[in-house]
């Protein structure tokens, strides 16, 4: 988080962090451990009253944000909702939504944008990888898998990249369309649903494209932005919360008559895990930053965070699991969500592998 | 101690508000360096003679033109104006050629020490030299006998009449061969705990008494020194603060230099390091292209570990000196920065070793070549772990004044330090 507010800002992050404690926190989380949707819609749409879907979408289209960049006050969202490892498509939707208020056309924002705002439909992005799509008339047919997609099988809208003929579009499908299956996976985190959705022949209209004909790969881009940057951004929540935790467990803990604080080979770690955590709120928030203002490197500045954050948060995640002892490994702590979610934020939208390499072809350019 | 630096914005040391507006400043400033400063000098600044000579030269063209110590109070020779100020004119100076050696740790840590803790005359008399380039300064804290434990130093200043006797021997100073003065912690007491005895003085280096030598380092660099003194007389009128109370000033001093290190300085003129070896990659990258491995994955990870080693290190500047500055943070955040910057330093180091292969272990004669400066700089490289203090004086900070975690056992707090158990006897 940036370490000075507006007070707009400070006054959202308060409300917001109140109600996720209230509404989306652990206990929720623990609840909603076997429900199929992952989240509770009431909670969900209390949130979208907050703001947490409309900050990306500009006044005009039924949106607004409370400084000049709805993304730098979004980011609070996703590190508080890290703080508390919260349920709900915060990411998915807001990609989706902010992609039409950019260039999605009147009938499009129309007909999904009012659901999405009020948190009463869901949008999926089945992410940056195209499926592959052959002209049919003005329109195109479908066919491929993406996998694992956040939010799928919850979606009422999914917006899938399509390379047909060589060229990128993004196109926007609803959940009923003909030959599309989006089936529920098991995985990692107890509430952050994916599923595998696949594309057999299906028919999207010419309306069905988002943003202007010709090239989509700036837009895509720029959703693979947005998206790692929530991501980023709720992964140092979780980083900050679980740090805070560590510290305090070990000032309260003693063995051989004295705190475990106090001993130096401890409170060494703990100071790497500082050094860790200061430069990955650091370069979340640089990322944030290059990203809302439209930074020409902003998709390094991105691939930086990812592949600096995603390996250090599990590292230093787990490595507060070995400070905890025992009970560090056990289900009734809360530790092993954390790390769930670290770890699934780690992984998806890119490998920190994958992002480096972004990073390396931008300064060699790309491999043969 | 959260407040312990100048705060951004507002006039610095109590001046008028009738200042020059922030745009009035840069357009003069526009105008005045492309006739007055060279461009920067391409790669690395050696730090020759010459190079020190120049610095002095350049840091008077400064002065001259009214541009030295843009937040220094002008009571003192400086220009008074504010933390906006200095961006711009870091902002219009960048690519000129600076006096970057007067930065660290003349003006960043000593002049910037001399303005919390020193008496009026001490500031007339020195902080104007300083902005006219005429006075380099040193810090005299470590000694051979230890560096992390700072306050257990054995340079003594007895007391003779009007003067202090100084004897003793200190070390890892800088440039001190080619500077003017130093601040120097000296023991005054031996009869009180070791942080209650300690007296900071003002030493002139080039006197009878000071002997400077200057230490072969592994790189082959020799600007780190060691100065032994002989009964060098020093006035008490070059006490800085009170007699016996030299600890708090040595704290002012190392919270300067934390955020000095970091580039976070109110005081400085421009960038604060010198260019790092593999810092913006540009080497690194050559180095691939000269090898032939743009295809390899492993060398293409490597430089990618670098140059976003780089990147975050440059958000954390920035988030941090930004948060002591505002006073959000406290002083010891700044040790957050060393550490990480020290880390860096390391494995930017093993890397360049990595991508350079053979070409660090032999390479024709008398060439400058890329492999042969990165297995050099390798071998050198845990001095940015250990000077300015060392990856575990930073781990103990951050843990116990950031964190607040319990504070080490220590054998010899509340003894009289002619009674604490030292090194050899």
């Amino acid at each position: 988080m940036e370490l000075e507010l507006t007070d707009d800002q400070a006054f959202f992050v308060d409300t917001t962090r109140r109600f996720l404690e209230a509404e989306c926190g652990i206990p929720a989380v623990r609840r909603l451990e076997t429900d199929p949707l992952g989240y509770d819609p009431k909670a969900w749409a209390q949130g979208a009253q907050l703001g947490w879907t409309s900050l990306l979408v500009p006044e005009v289209d039924g949106g607004g944000s409370f400084s000049d960049h709805g993304l730098l006050d979004l980011v609070l969202v996703a590190e508080e909702m890290g703080r508390v490892v919260a349920p709900g498509p915060l990411g998915p939707v807001n990609v989706v939504a902010s992609l039409l208020g950019r260039v999605g056309s009147p009938d499009q924002k129309a007909a999904v944008l009012p659901g999405l705002l009020a948190g009463e439909q869901v949008a999926a992005w089945c992410g940056a990888r195209p499926v592959g799509a052959r002209p049919d008339g003005d329109g195109f047919v479908l066919s491929g898998t993406c996998s694992p997609v956040e939010a799928g099988a919850q979606a009422d809208h999914l917006l899938v990249a399509v390379e047909c003929g060589g060229a990128l579009r993004q196109v926007l499908v609803p959940a009923g369309a003909a030959g599309l299956t989006a089936t529920p996976m098991d995985g990692l985190d107890l509430v952050r649903r994916f599923a595998e959705v696949r594309f057999d022949d299906v028919v999207v209209p010419a309306d069905a494209v988002v943003g202007p004909a010709g090239d989509a790969a700036a837009e895509i881009e720029h959703a693979l932005q947005v998206a790692c940057t929530l991501q980023c951004a709720e992964t140092t929540g979780i980083m900050d919360k679980v740090f805070g935790m560590t510290v305090e467990y070990l000032g309260d803990r003693y063995s051989f008559g004295r705190a475990l604080s106090s001993y130096q080979a401890l409170k060494h770690r703990v100071a790497d895990d500082k050094v860790v955590l200061e430069a990955s709120l650091a370069i979340a928030t640089t990322a944030a930053r290059a990203v809302a203002t439209g930074r020409p490197d902003a998709g390094d500045v991105v691939s930086a965070a990812k592949a600096w954050i995603g390996p250090r948060a599990t590292e230093m995640v787990q490595d507060c699991v070995q400070l905890h002892g025992g009970i560090g490994v056990t289900w009734e702590h809360d530790l092993h969500l954390y790390l769930r979610r670290a770890t699934v934020n780690r992984a998806t939208h890119g490998t920190p592998e994958e992002h480096a390499e972004r990073v390396a072809a931008s300064k060699l350019g790309a491999t043969a | 101690m959260t407040r312990d630096i100048v705060g951004h914005g507002g006039p610095a040391g109590g001046q008028p508000a009738d200042i020059e507006p922030v745009d009035a400043f840069r357009g003069r400033l526009r105008a005045w360096l492309p006739g007055n400063l060279p461009p920067e000098p391409d790669g690395a600044i050696v730090r020759t003679d010459e190079r020190w000579a120049h610095e002095r030269v350049l840091q008077r063209q400064l002065w001259d033109g009214g541009f030295a110590g843009v937040r220094v109070p002008r009571e003192y020779g400086g220009l008074g104006l504010t933390e906006e100020h200095r961006r711009a004119f870091d902002e219009e100076a960048a690519g000129y050629d600076l006096p970057f050696s007067f930065n660290v740790p003349t003006l960043g840590i000593l002049a910037a020490t001399l303005i919390d803790a020193g008496t009026h005359e001490q500031k007339l008399r020195h902080l104007p030299a300083i902005l006219r380039g005429e006075e380099l300064w040193v810090q005299f804290l470590s000694e051979p006998s230890g560096g992390s434990d700072l306050a257990g130093c054995l340079t003594r200043a007895d007391r003779d009449g009007d003067v202090f006797v100084l004897n003793g021997s200190k070390i890892w100073s800088s440039g001190a061969y080619v500077a003017d003065y130093a601040m120097c912690l000296a023991r005054t007491n031996w009869d009180v705990p070791k942080h209650r005895g300690l007296t900071m003085f003002i030493v002139e280096i080039h006197q009878p008494g000071v002997t400077v030598e200057q230490i072969r380092q592994t790189d082959g660099t020799t600007e780190f020194c060691q100065e032994f003194f002989d009964d060098v007389p020093i006035p008490v009128s070059a006490v800085i603060g009170e007699v016996d109370d030299g600890w708090s000033v040595a704290n002012r001093l190392l919270v300067h230099e934390r955020m000095a290190v970091g580039g976070g300085s109110p005081y400085t003129a421009g960038r604060t390091s010198k260019h790092e070896v593999g810092d913006d990659g540009a080497e690194l990258v050559d180095l691939i292209r000269r090898r032939g491995l743009e295809g390899d994955p492993h060398a293409r990870l490597l430089l990618a570990e670098a140059t976003v080693r780089s990147m975050v290190g440059g958000a954390l500047i920035e988030r941090l000196t930004a948060g002591m500055a505002r006073g959000t943070l406290p002083g010891s955040a700044g040790s957050v920065m060393k550490l990480y910057g020290a880390e860096s330093v390391i494995r930017r180091a093993e890397i360049g070793l990595e991508l350079s292969g053979e070409d660090a272990v032999a390479w024709p004669v008398g060439g400058e070549t890329t492999g042969a400066r990165l297995g050099m700089h390798s071998l050198g490289r845990q001095g940015a772990a250990l000077g300015g203090g060392s990856n575990e004086i930073q781990r103990n900070i951050i843990s116990e004044r950031l964190l607040g975690m319990p504070r080490e056992a220590a054998a010899d707090r509340d003894i009289a330090y002619r009674d604490v158990r030292r090194s050899g006897r």
